[in-house]
């Protein structure tokens, strides 16, 4: 029997009296297991790459705008109204009465100081695209601020409603990152109250978000989020009554937790793209995926509909295009849709010459039975890949200094960004992760990417969307699910974007 | 004993270079260390930055003495992804692997010589068969296993000890039983072995011949004699529980220097791995050698063969 059943099942079988002992709703507190993509290296929402970096920033800061996080729609968040002045200027009205965890209070001069600060190169921010569109901020008055472009940046409100946090300026300026990450100070829900480096942080209510912000109030009193690298050790511990939730779970867990009693399991569906990509330029010198027959043969031989429907599931479904089709720009009208036909595929092998297949190295770091299912396939239609199966850092490295990987499924998270250059335009614009050099494509991408017309945008993007997906470039495959495990009576809301919002759970009986 | 002492010395030392170099060398290759750094958005011009800003444009072998130069002095770098000093990491965390490793020797001792000793004074009774299927269980459970096991069923089930971290001495429980038991059968078979043959040796006749008591026969005579080799294989021991934690260390979310390497080498955090495998050769390497010392001065024949 495999480890993780026996720790269910045998689970199951135990005595149910026992009462949680550490976690629950008795408390009012909410403790949670964070665990899949490691420690954090610095809180500094500028310093740091990972996902956890991500949740940890919407919960101690804010932005000036806020993002739905179901509709994508653009709200209020520290700015109360916006307006464009130019075609590299936004001028935003920002809110009054809000305080920092400190008790600073919030105005332009924040604004100024962050977006200054940030953009300046000298400073070092880790993730330069996040920032480097800003060419500064200038103060109108106390409340009022104008936001300069570099150049027309039609993202950025994506980037102003996500990885761009306004900080206290007095107290930044004073302590400077690290002394943000040992204590961060912040307008958010919640109040950091000790962290310690890849153990846990500790969280209290923010009294004072009271103002209104769409992002809402805090709904438990304190909160814990714990590292805890094991899935295993995890689900012990939710079973234990030791974490109230888990967002690191695989499919196999969500149903043998939803059927014990006490906990709920779900797979909800997230903007996560997977693909399979194929060296359609020739940069690993393996002639056969340069061929375009012989990309359209693998795109139809492979039963994506059937790998979704028995290893992904979920709220996971199929996708057409090089994007996911929330994201601004993501057309999956102009795709090219590649149906499932083996017998096709043999027949466009064959008219490529090799009618009896060939043999090709797949590299891939997400579970091997999901890459095990699409080497099935491409078997029956004379095709034997090799998987070789490696860490995500190996294989991007492979990639990127060798290009020596003819065909590789990975996905990507688009940074939770609702616009398709957070994805499509990072791998097709002739950077270290393209493996079509289409100058094409890169020429609509860049076209898209810098237009502040969004017709001309879309229309870009269109184009390059109906090439990708004709020439196969990619083979679009899902958009992955991401599976959780909780108390049931926890009130749980998972989003698209993948960001938890912890600080709106909170218990329901 | 002075020059065999530093014969040993020398060979330990040899073996601490071998085991740096060739673990720098190996870990350059296998990982560009600008990549991560860099991350997963980093261009091309910012990993090529970062390599000329870290130095890791330069030959390797210049990177190794450059870096041995540091780490004689005691500084290891910084670490890639927290930015923090290695040896400040590791100060943080050793004390957590090293009150685990010092706990399951001792429970793998406390266990092991008296079972050794009783099943050696009764050979083929009861006893030494409970003791034989002791070690046999012991060898035959795999750590992890053997680790979930305890978790479902104290707690999971009964919900007597925590399952994870390491804020309390309940913490240590389930973590030392693990990984002191799969060290249990080697030394009581040790123990029980050796019990054996020295019980039936003339010195032990002649003891008793003599009129002492069985308690000054056993204790004072044979156990001492017999208890050489298991002092040997205890330090041996001692060392593969420092830098076998790995897997305990992650199963109950412990924060030792076990952990610690298990997230480097995830994020090919060079710096860390290169210190830890120092560390954790030079563990093993130092314990080998005082057994080897320790042994001599026991049983002074050793030094002049």
């Amino acid at each position: 029997m495999n480890l993780k059943r026996l720790v269910i099942a045998s689970t199951a079988a135990a005595s149910l009296a026992a009462t949680s002992a550490f976690a629950g709703p008795d408390d009012d507190s909410l403790v949670v297991a964070w665990g899949s993509t490691g420690p954090i290296e610095n809180v500094d929402n500028y310093f740091n790459t990972n996902r956890t970096g991500i949740w940890f920033s919407r919960m101690v800061w804010d932005q000036l705008i806020y993002r739905e996080p179901k509709t994508f729609e653009y709200k209020p968040l520290l700015a109360e109204s916006w307006e464009a002045l130019s075609d590299t200027t936004w001028q935003f009205k920002l809110r009054k009465g809000v305080k920092f965890h400190n008790g600073e209070p919030f105005d332009a001069d924040d604004v100024v100081f962050t977006l200054n600060w940030i953009s300046d190169p000298a400073n070092g921010v880790k993730v330069q695209r996040n920032v480097n569109w800003i060419k500064n901020a200038e103060k109108v008055d106390q409340y009022t601020v104008n936001v300069n472009m570099k150049k027309p940046f039609p993202q950025a409100f994506e980037f102003l409603s996500g990885p761009v946090t306004i900080y206290p300026n007095e107290y930044y300026a004073e302590v400077g990152p690290e002394g943000m990450h040992k204590a961060p100070v912040g307008t958010g829900p919640m109040k950091v109250t000790s962290i310690t480096t890849a153990e846990e942080y500790k969280f209290v209510r923010n009294p004072d978000y009271t103002w209104g912000s769409p992002k809402g109030e805090a709904q438990t009193a304190s909160m814990v989020v714990r590292e805890i690298a094991d899935v295993q050790t995890q689900i012990a511990e939710l079973l234990a009554g030791g974490i109230d939730i888990t967002a690191d779970i695989s499919a196999d867990h969500v149903d043998q937790i939803g059927n014990f009693p006490g906990f709920t399991a779900l797979q909800a569906g997230t903007m996560r793209t997977g693909y399979i990509g194929f060296d359609a330029a020739g940069r690993g010198n393996f002639e056969p995926t340069t061929k375009l027959a012989v990309r359209q043969a693998m795109a139809m031989a492979i039963n994506r509909e059937a790998l979704v429907e028995n290893l992904i599931r979920g709220d996971a479904g199929v996708i057409h295009t090089p994007c996911f089709p929330t994201q601004f720009g993501c057309d999956a009208d102009v795709a090219a849709k590649w149906e499932f036909n083996p017998e096709e595929a043999k027949k466009l092998l064959a008219s490529a010459g090799y009618p009896d297949g060939f043999e090709i190295e797949f590299y891939t770091f997400r579970p091997a039975d999901w890459a095990e299912a699409i080497m099935a396939d491409l078997s029956k239609v004379g095709i034997k890949a090799s998987l070789t199966k490696m860490p995500y850092f190996a294989l991007r490295d492979k990639q990127r200094n060798e290009g020596t990987t003819p065909m590789f499924l990975m996905d990507w998270g688009s940074y939770s960004m609702n616009d398709m250059s957070a994805i499509t335009s990072h791998f097709f614009k002739k950077g270290p992760d393209d493996f079509a050099l289409d100058d094409e494509i890169a020429g609509w991408l860049e076209e898209g990417d810098t237009s502040p017309d969004s017709e001309i945008r879309k229309a870009a993007y269109a184009k390059a969307i109906k090439k990708i997906t004709e020439q196969v470039y990619w083979l679009p495959m899902f958009n992955h699910v991401r599976n959780y495990g909780f108390n049931e009576k926890l009130t749980f809301i998972p989003y698209q974007d993948e960001i938890p919002r912890f600080w709106q759970y909170g218990w329901n009986g | 004993m002075l020059a065999y002492a530093l014969k040993r010395s020398f060979a330990a030392l040899l073996i601490l270079i071998v085991v740096s170099a060739l673990t720098f060398s190996l870990s350059h290759l296998s990982a560009d260390p600008a990549l991560t750094i860099g991350g997963a958005q980093a261009s091309d011009e910012d990993i090529e930055a970062i390599r000329k800003l870290y130095g890791f444009d330069r030959p390797v072998y210049v990177q190794y003495f450059e870096w041995a130069g540091r780490a004689l002095a005691g500084d290891f770098g910084k670490s890639y992804h927290y930015g923090e000093r290695v040896s400040f990491m590791i100060s943080q965390r050793i004390g957590t692997t090293m009150t685990l490793g010092v706990l399951a020797l001792l429970f793998a001792l406390i266990i092991s010589i008296p079972l050794g000793v009783v099943a050696a004074i009764r050979p083929n009774s009861l006893v030494d068969r409970i003791a034989l299927l002791i070690a046999v269980f012991g060898q035959a459970l795999p750590t992890f296993w053997f680790a979930l096991m305890m978790i479902i069923v104290m707690g999971v089930w009964w919900r007597w000890l925590p399952i994870s971290g390491n804020d309390t001495w309940a913490h240590f429980v389930m973590p030392t039983i693990a990984l002191g038991y799969y060290a249990t059968p080697a030394l009581m078979r040790l123990t029980r072995a050796g019990m054996i043959e020295v019980l039936g040796s003339d010195y032990i006749r002649t003891a008793r011949a003599k009129g002492l008591s069985p308690s000054v026969v056993l204790f004072k005579h044979a156990l001492r004699n017999a208890i050489i080799p298991v002092v040997a294989l205890a330090a041996v021991w001692f060392g593969f529980m420092l830098g076998g934690s790995i897997v305990i260390e992650t199963i109950f979310n412990l924060k030792g220097i076990g952990w610690l390497s298990y997230d480097a080498l995830l994020r090919s955090d060079l710096p860390v791995v290169q210190a830890i495998v120092l560390i954790f050769a030079s563990f093993y390497v130092i314990l080998t050698l005082l057994s080897d010392l320790l042994n001599a001065w026991l049983d002074p024949r050793i030094s002049v063969r």
